[in-house]
């Protein structure tokens, strides 16, 4: 570095030497050498921490490998013993659930919750701020809170039941396998609605105030506003904002961890939880990697159809 | 008649669903609040209000600062995540510079490459990133997160800035340029500077989600001396004896203040970062 500075002085003052010096400048300067030259540290560092633990899972998952044993390659025999396992498929079939309940849930109350907010009232910066907050304070943070609300005997719910002489024991949330689903949709939608209300909200005052006066003129109302022109003008952000959210539901973690700890009896398991606790719990980190990627299609397709969307838009 | 009909629309179409909205949102951090100040003589009666703070005491708080390393905690995020944060922004910046407004081989793959990056969940990494910590003997150091957290947060801070990136106009650069400024130059003097409501967003929303990251921390931090808040109160308040909810709670709350508040200072910055994706694309 500090000989090519002195190459640059000694440049400035004889002739002869300027040559090279300004054939490297003119070597940076060019686009792709220059772009490559920036481009290349974040490159090599998302390689060695993201691209590199990626392939060495898909290794993993063909070895059975214990903690402090030498691991020995049992080509797709963790797959297979995978698909004889009635936890995995439970797994499996609570992770769809939960994602897709939650995930109708936080659209069709986020358009609610815009279609509320893109009125005119007063402190409505203020509101949108304070409707943000689940999203933004620390989820494990708000889920043990949550937690405490679900507790059977002094919780929030169930004292609630109790006083309002609905139930004399309220239920245990946790504790029964239906309950315990619908508690863990109800923390993440309760998490989640804000992300939906605020980006649809975000588009609805991108849709110029002259549709809905034409429409108005030819005679719609205020559903048939709502249906002809909001809803599809809406169709875009929706699509984004759903699919992101069922990457980010699909691959929860720290919610079930921290209410249900995929309890009671594995019934709230999702196959983030389950991979956690067979590779970290058990130990059994080829099985491990081999739960984690068996969500890898899921994401394939999410991926793909996002794709396609952006390409065609 | 009008009026009233306006009027009608205006409770059941606006006030009343805004409320409910609100108190939904909202009353998990009152029953948090409430439930920190009171006594545990008085959060374990039966026939005390759930809500209402008869006696107010800080005692848990108190607690929680004087028996557990929560304070600790709390500097070990506040400082991982300034570092995190800054990694991220740096390295996001070099990469979504090229992207955004240069022609080179290679940029088109590269472009895909960061959008698919940004989708991959940190659930499918998990086990091979321990694997991979350990052997870089990182386990139970602040290290470790410091340099895990960028992998979720460079990505999409390189996106984000691309957006705004691109919105500066070429000419600008090449005005700089013909009047023999270098790229180098034209970049760091000229359209980096003119971008800084986009590093604000990509810098905010880095920040709370750093704070936020949950499962790295749980995996690489077992220690109590290098615990974030998150695993720091999950893995230590949380005790065997049914009477710890008012610690518990005072820790939670204790720990959304600093997210709360850096959130409150820069809300418009945060709302534009988090609808940036989802309105341009």
């Amino acid at each position: 570095m500090s000989s090519v500075l002195e190459a640059t002085r000694a440049g400035a003052q004889t002739a002869p030497a300027r040559r090279p010096v300004g054939w490297l400048r003119a070597t940076v300067e060019r686009e792709s050498v220059f772009s490559w030259m920036i481009v290349t540290p974040p490159v090599l560092f998302l390689m060695l921490f993201l691209g590199y633990p990626f392939f060495y899972g898909v290794y993993l998952s063909f070895f059975q490998r214990e903690v402090a044993r030498p691991a020995t390659f049992v080509g797709f025999g963790n797959f297979v013993k995978l698909s004889q396992d009635p936890i995995f498929w439970l797994a499996v079939k609570n992770t769809i659930l939960f994602t897709a309940v939650a995930t109708v849930l936080k659209a069709s109350l986020g358009l609610a919750m815009a279609l509320v907010m893109n009125q005119d009232f007063k402190m409505k910066a203020f509101t949108r701020a304070m409707l943000l907050l689940p999203f933004i304070v620390p989820t494990v943070l708000s889920t043990v809170a949550w937690q405490w609300i679900f507790d059977p005997g002094m919780g929030l719910f169930n004292r609630l039941l109790m006083i309002s002489g609905l139930a004399k024991t309220g239920p245990s949330w946790l504790g029964n396998p239906t309950l315990a689903m619908v508690s863990i949709i109800m923390v993440n939608t309760w998490r989640g609605l804000p992300f939906f209300g605020i980006s649809i909200l975000a588009g609805l005052q991108t849709i110029p105030t002259e549709l809905h006066e034409s429409a108005t003129i030819d005679g719609a109302g205020t559903w048939g506003r709502f249906w002809y022109v909001t809803l599809p003008s809406l169709l875009p952000v929706i699509f984004i904002v759903t699919t992101f959210s069922i990457v980010i539901t699909f691959f929860d973690f720290q919610l079930v961890y921290v209410l249900t700890g995929g309890g009671p009896a594995n019934s709230t398991h999702l196959m983030a939880t389950y991979a956690y606790s067979i590779s970290m719990g058990a130990g059994q980190m080829g099985l491990g990697s081999a739960v984690a990627l068996s969500m890898v299609p899921v994401l394939g397709l999410l991926l793909a159809v996002l794709t396609f969307y952006v390409r065609k838009a | 008649m009008v009026g009233e009909l306006t009027w009608r629309k205006r409770i059941f179409g606006l006030w009343l669903p805004l409320i409910l909205f609100l108190v939904i949102a909202l009353f998990p951090f009152t029953w948090m609040a409430a439930t920190s100040l009171k006594t545990n003589a008085e959060l374990y009666n039966p026939k005390a209000s759930p809500l209402y703070i008869e006696h107010p005491s800080l005692v848990h708080y108190i607690s929680l600062l004087n028996e557990t390393n929560f304070l600790v905690w709390v500097g070990n995020t506040m400082l991982v995540a300034v570092i995190a944060t800054g990694i991220s922004l740096l390295l996001g910046t070099m990469l979504a510079y090229p992207l955004a407004r240069m022609r080179f081989a290679g940029g088109a793959l590269l472009a895909l490459a960061v959008a698919i990056t940004y989708l991959i969940p940190q659930s499918l990494l998990f086990v091979p990133m321990a694997d991979l910590i350990g052997r870089l003997q990182l386990g139970n150091t602040l290290t470790a997160v410091m340099l895990t957290y960028p992998t979720l947060l460079v990505p999409f801070i390189a996106w984000l800035l691309m957006g705004y990136f691109k919105t500066v106009p070429k000419e600008l650069e090449e005005a700089a340029m013909i009047d023999g400024a270098s790229r180098w130059r034209a970049m760091t003097r000229i359209i980096l500077p003119l971008c800084l409501p986009g590093f604000l967003s990509a810098g905010i929303f880095a920040f709370t989600l750093s704070q936020n990251e949950f499962l790295y921390a749980l995996l690489f931090l077992s220690k109590s001396s290098v615990r974030t808040v998150p695993i720091g109160v999950v893995g230590e308040l949380i005790r065997g004896d049914a009477f710890y909810w008012g610690q518990l709670m005072a820790g939670a709350l204790l720990g959304s203040i600093p997210v709360a508040l850096i959130y409150s200072f820069f809300v418009k910055y945060y709302v534009a970062g988090l609808t940036a994706g989802a309105v341009k694309g």
